[in-house]
């Protein structure tokens, strides 16, 4: 009783205060934090394009056509005099729009088939891991391509939506298979079972059970295919599959006609390729620590 | 050993049925339509008549199981059918690209192969000195930098250092081994970059996880030099994984030639894809995506017999 009294009459303070989710990630954490900044970075970019970039993006002028970086034009100019930063702040909006999109599109589909897959189990199961295996052997970028040949092109909304269907369809049986083994531990589980007992539906088991407990993996994955999804995109605009003209997108800024100018105009070829590299790198580096961080298992 | 050969060759006809029954659905069962894209593609006026007589030319009326009867067919006899844009055979168009696209290849895989060997293993031997944080540094950035974008980097390194660049077209290793070389190393360098990196960070972690095994401590103990013990004991055992790695990388290969063909002007497989995906050309996407996983099944079949090699512990049986 004595000892019960105590603990009530404790002061506040004695209480060891629980260390904030932030402050953890930043010390165990600190070069995924500095890819956290970086990313944090472009978000701000895609987000205030409007205020950010000196020019508008896709203004043209002759008048400063291929003209170098200097204080009016900071990573100069392209062809068209358009400037070249105010693309890679722009074109920071179709990379985070696309990449994003498509990583959730295709890690949610993912996850639901991996969940129900190592729910069923039996010939559900195999089948649904036949096919996961087939598609996991083709490189993403040609499952992307027969999409893109498949669907073309629809806008909403200013984004190809068929451009994300045709990204996020590679990540579908990459996630569906770590949604599966992750099932498999959950749906041996005595919650489980309970919730059979109690006689709810396989549906609601697999979306009111399973999904919750495979979170985390999904938010691993989901910052790991962002960065895949950046590339991808990058490359298919490069090749005049994704993103089209005049909208601005970083493959797109190497693409076609900015090869001519090597020589007189690197600049149009280096900043491009430095905003990819960038972003992939920093949601690499971010993702890696998530991975490290929410789920030691998994890493290797 | 030949029992387990037969076998694996045998169980290709079943995969690969799987494969052209997943690319058939693929391409046709999806919704939108390749004839509606391929002729509308720049929002171009076309009537519905031309678009059905279009189907009509291509099969593509015929109900979905006789088409695929048809498809199955021509498999069978090795015919992936007419390219829709030039007229000629699948098959014929795909040869006359190949021996770029798999000298380029190989050549990758030889550059990262003897890139990430001695990286990796300086990289786990001096482990948490410079030497290592540097091989890291590279091996990180190898997967963040696009393969074009270095690609492009490197003929921007050429014309401004050298003021030379590799002659367009393509000529055969045979005839003229230098301008062969001369012209395909670059491409090779800038998709193996990606590959040997992937295979660096593997033979760190692979060797490091080795290094702590009771034979090594063993083999130390006996009084082994360090040299013995890393070539002998160490590498050796730390190679399976890295072979992995690089099969299962082969198929990325390719997915970074389609990009980086295109950088260089090279006309292989790669660029084929791209113009076939461009132009709508379906019996070509086909013909190519068959092609794609029978590389990849044949690549994973030559890492199984190399596993046999490498560790006779594993038995091909």
């Amino acid at each position: 009783m004595a000892n019960v009294a105590h603990v009530a009459s404790a002061p506040a303070d004695a209480i060891p205060k629980r260390p904030s989710l932030v402050g953890t990630f930043i010390k165990q954490q600190p070069l995924g934090f500095a890819g956290l900044l970086v990313v944090l970075l472009y978000v701000t970019f895609a987000l205030g394009a409007r205020w950010i970039a000196p020019y508008d993006p896709e203004a043209v002028d002759f008048g400063a056509m291929l003209s170098a970086p200097d204080r009016e034009h900071l990573f100069g100019t392209d062809q068209y005099g358009r400037d070249v930063f105010s693309r890679i702040v722009y074109g920071s909006r179709t990379a985070l729009a696309v990449g994003i999109l498509s990583a959730i599109t295709g890690c949610s589909l993912g996850a639901v088939l991996g969940a129900a897959s190592g729910y069923f189990g039996g010939r559900t199961d195999a089948i649904i891991q036949r096919f996961v295996d087939i598609m996991l052997s083709f490189p993403i970028i040609v499952l992307a391509m027969v999409v893109v040949a498949v669907l073309g092109k629809r806008v909403v909304f200013g984004i190809d939506v068929n451009l994300i269907a045709a990204i996020a369809l590679p990540f579908i049986p990459k996630m569906a298979r770590i949604a599966r083994s992750s099932t498999l531990s959950i749906v041996a589980m005595p919650f489980i079972d309970a919730a059979k007992a109690a006689g709810y539906s396989s549906s609601r088991i697999v979306l009111r059970h399973i999904l919750p407990n495979i979170i985390a993996p999904y938010l691993i994955m989901v910052t790991a295919f962002i960065a895949q999804a950046i590339l991808l995109e990058a490359s298919l605009s490069f090749l005049g599959l994704g993103v089209t003209e005049p909208t601005p997108a970083w493959g797109l800024m190497l693409s076609g006609t900015s090869a001519d100018f090597y020589k007189t105009a690197p600049w149009m070829i280096l900043f491009p390729g430095l905003a990819i590299t960038l972003a992939v790198f920093a949601f690499n580096l971010f993702g890696d620590s998530l991975r490290d961080w929410l789920d030691p298992k998994m890493k290797g | 050993m030949l029992t387990f050969l037969v076998r694996r060759l045998l169980l290709i006809i079943p995969t690969m049925v799987g494969v052209a029954i997943a690319v058939f659905f693929l391409i046709r069962v999806m919704p939108g339509d390749v004839v509606v894209v391929k002729l509308r593609a720049d929002g171009a006026a076309v009537s519905e008549e031309t678009i059905q007589a279009e189907r009509k030319r291509l099969g593509l009326d015929k109900p979905l199981y006789e088409q695929f009867g048809e498809y199955l067919w021509g498999l069978a006899r090795f015919d992936l059918g007419k390219s829709l844009w030039t007229g000629e055979s699948v098959g014929r168009e795909i040869a006359t690209r190949f021996p770029v696209s798999f000298q380029v290849a190989i050549m990758a895989t030889l550059i990262a192969v003897l890139i990430a060997v001695p990286l990796g293993t300086l990289s786990a031997l001096y482990r948490d000195t410079w030497i290592d944080y540097v091989v890291r540094v590279l091996a990180v950035s190898g997967l963040a930098i696009p393969s074009f974008w270095l690609g492009m980097l490197i003929i921007l390194m050429l014309l401004s250092v050298f003021n030379w660049l590799p002659k367009i077209g393509y000529v055969s290793i045979f005839e003229d081994p230098v301008a062969n070389l001369s012209a395909l190393i670059w491409p090779a360098l800038s998709v193996g970059y990606r590959y040997a990196a992937v295979a660096t960070r593997m033979m760190r972690s692979a060797l490091l996880e080795v290094f702590r095994e009771d034979y090594i401590r063993t083999a130390r103990a006996k009084g082994v030099y360090q040299k013995l013990v890393v070539r002998r004991h160490a590498l050796r055992n730390s190679l399976l994984p890295v072979v992995t790695v690089v099969g299962l990388e082969f198929a990325f290969l390719i997915g970074g030639l389609v990009v980086t063909e295109q950088v260089f002007n090279l006309n292989g497989i790669g660029k084929l894809f791209v113009d076939a995906t461009t132009r709508g050309d379906f019996n070509l996407i086909q013909g190519l995506v068959l092609l794609i996983a029978m590389i990849f099944i044949v690549v994973n079949l030559i890492v199984d017999l190399i596993y046999g090699m490498l560790d006779p512990r594993i038995r091909l049986s």
